[in-house]
């Protein structure tokens, strides 16, 4: 009889790791099924530029059950919880699922709610967000009515989705501003909890660096816990006024991970081997993406990256083998840094970003702005939709960080 | 690696002066940790969340973030300011004798 993998989620992780399953194994030996709450999948890296009228809202978004091979079941229902030790999943329709291996995939969660204040009477009309397709709709049109003052970008607290994408909005803003001519009206402040532009250290001065050049002006080590009218104020009772502010809300697992016993930790993400991908909650539940603990940026080139060794091991771990422990934290971004260029950074557990090439000697600059990088970010998106979530390997690009065109730390 | 002394003993601290070794600290250290961090006298409720760090640190190789410490330490995020102004992750680390929490990327 075949065996059954359920995979919780049809992002980025759900998608690829259901698509690579299928080419791997026949259907009378793998029976594949895929749970997602809702049908529409955003291309997230494009809810970046929605606000600057660089993407519209309609061109990042696609119907999940399409991007799923044929001879992937898909089931549109929430989950309601995980039985973990009855290997059970409970959907919100009332289905219960079994399965021989369950692949966590649901992503990370917004929590505007924890922070006191941000879901006010200002929300949606001064204070926004642009992590979310109607968050990203809604600061278009309050970027495109702004006319000077004080536009303030603030991170409240790690981890979030992409931690370089607040930066870029920084940079995109500049760039906004000075097209429509009204750049010097408007005081463009980053407020982040952490000690400097970014977590890693040459890279955190280079953008730094790049955030001083565009006159974006950097308040450190703030804690958000309040947002009151016209002011963000930090635990410590510093404040932060504003007339426009951009808020990343606090991130969390989702929420039948906090009703499943012993599924998630405190943040309810989901405990994850860093190099096999497997949980150490019970040996039958691996997880990819956003939704695990790894010491790894929550990122889609993460996802992509865990997906060759996460479909080894569901492998391995049906046919009762060894799991392959190769994940290595590989992680790389684009950044889009305005004018039409973008900078691109590689890194893994153990290696910082830092100059050089990718993949090898004659690839692409890292840590450095240029117009190809930018032309990468663009390209991105087609690829993700043809060959990232098919589950296509491209040629020359491995899971395994290349060290070949890096300089030396 | 540099050393310091703390209440007599030598420890081994890293750059920033967060302790290598765990083991090497001593509750007797913690109050003259806390002075340099301008905590004058430690209460209950900073002792409370001293232990939290070390019993989290022991069972799980990293000290908690403040996000954390007010979800799971019974002391919330506000309070945890006033005992530790300044980011109470890092200072209750300091005063534990942990090194410095992870956090995250
Ligand atoms: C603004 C922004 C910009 C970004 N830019 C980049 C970038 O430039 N480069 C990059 O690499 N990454 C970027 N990312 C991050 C990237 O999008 C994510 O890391 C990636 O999508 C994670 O994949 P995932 O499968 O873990 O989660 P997701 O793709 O978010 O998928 C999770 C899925 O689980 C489903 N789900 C959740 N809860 C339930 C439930 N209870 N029941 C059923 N289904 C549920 C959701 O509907 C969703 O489909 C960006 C993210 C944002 C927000």
């Amino acid at each position: 009889m075949a065996r059954h993998v359920v995979i919780l989620g049809g992002g980025t992780g759900g998608t690829l790791t259901a698509n690579r399953l299928r080419r791997r194994f026949p259907e009378d030996e793998l029976r594949i099924s895929v749970v997602d709450e809702d049908d529409v999948h955003v291309y997230q890296p494009g809810l970046l530029f929605v606000p600057f009228g660089l993407a519209d809202p309609e061109h990042i978004v696609r119907p999940r059950g399409r991007q799923l091979h044929r001879g992937v079941e898909f089931h549109r229902s929430g989950v309601e919880r995980v039985d973990v030790a009855g290997r059970q999943v409970v959907l919100e329709d009332g289905t219960r699922l079994d399965h021989d291996v369950l692949v966590v995939a649901t992503g990370a969660a917004l929590l505007p709610e924890e922070t006191e204040g941000l879901l006010g009477p200002q929300w949606g009309r001064s204070v926004h967000t642009f992590y979310t397709l109607e968050g990203a709709r809604a600061l278009h049109e309050s970027l495109a009515s702004f006319e000077g003052g004080r536009l303030v970008v603030n991170v409240v607290d790690l981890p979030i989705k992409c931690p370089v994408a607040p930066l870029e909005f920084c940079f995109l803003a500049d760039w906004y501003l000075r097209e429509r001519g009204i750049r010097d009206d408007v005081e463009l402040t980053y407020v982040t909890p952490l000690d400097g532009a970014f977590t890693k250290p040459v890279a955190a001065a280079t953008l730094g660096g790049m955030l001083d050049d565009k006159g974006v002006r950097l308040v450190t080590e703030f804690n958000t816990g309040e947002v009151r009218e016209g002011a963000l104020v930090s635990w410590d009772e510093r404040d932060v006024p504003f007339d426009l502010a951009v808020v990343v809300p606090l991130h969390g697992g989702q929420a039948y991970v906090g009703r499943s016993e012993g599924l998630g930790d405190e943040l309810g993400f989901v405990p994850t081997d860093p190099a096999t991908l497997q949980s150490t909650v019970a040996p039958e539940i691996f997880a990819i993406g956003d939704a695990t603990t790894l010491p790894a940026s929550k990122a889609g080139s993460v996802t992509h990256f865990e997906g060759d060794v996460l479909v080894e091991n569901v492998g391995r771990f049906l046919a009762g083998e060894e799991l392959d422990a190769s994940y290595d934290g590989h992680a790389n971004c684009f950044i889009e840094t305005g004018f039409g260029k973008a900078m691109l950074i590689d890194f893994n557990y153990d290696q910082e970003p830092v100059p050089g090439h990718y993949p090898a000697r004659m690839g692409l600059p890292l840590l450095k702005e240029s117009r190809l990088n930018h032309l990468g970010k663009l390209m991105f998106q087609w690829f993700y939709w043809h060959s990232l979530l098919p589950g296509r390997d491209v040629p020359g690009i491995g899971s395994d960080m290349p060290t070949a065109g890096k300089r030396a730390g | 690696m540099p050393t310091r002394t703390v209440a007599g003993t030598t420890v081994e601290v890293n750059d920033e002066g967060f302790f290598v070794d765990p083991a090497q600290w001593t509750e007797a250290m913690a109050p003259e940790l806390a002075a340099e961090e301008g905590i004058a006298a430690l209460t209950d409720d900073h002792w409370t969340v001293i232990r939290f760090m070390r019993s989290e640190y022991a069972e799980k190789g990293t000290g908690p973030t403040v996000r954390v410490l007010g979800k799971t330490s019974g002391v919330p995020v506000k309070e945890l300011y006033q005992l530790f102004p300044k980011g109470p992750a890092k200072i209750a680390a300091r005063v534990a004798g942990i090194p410095k929490p992870r956090g995250c990327l």
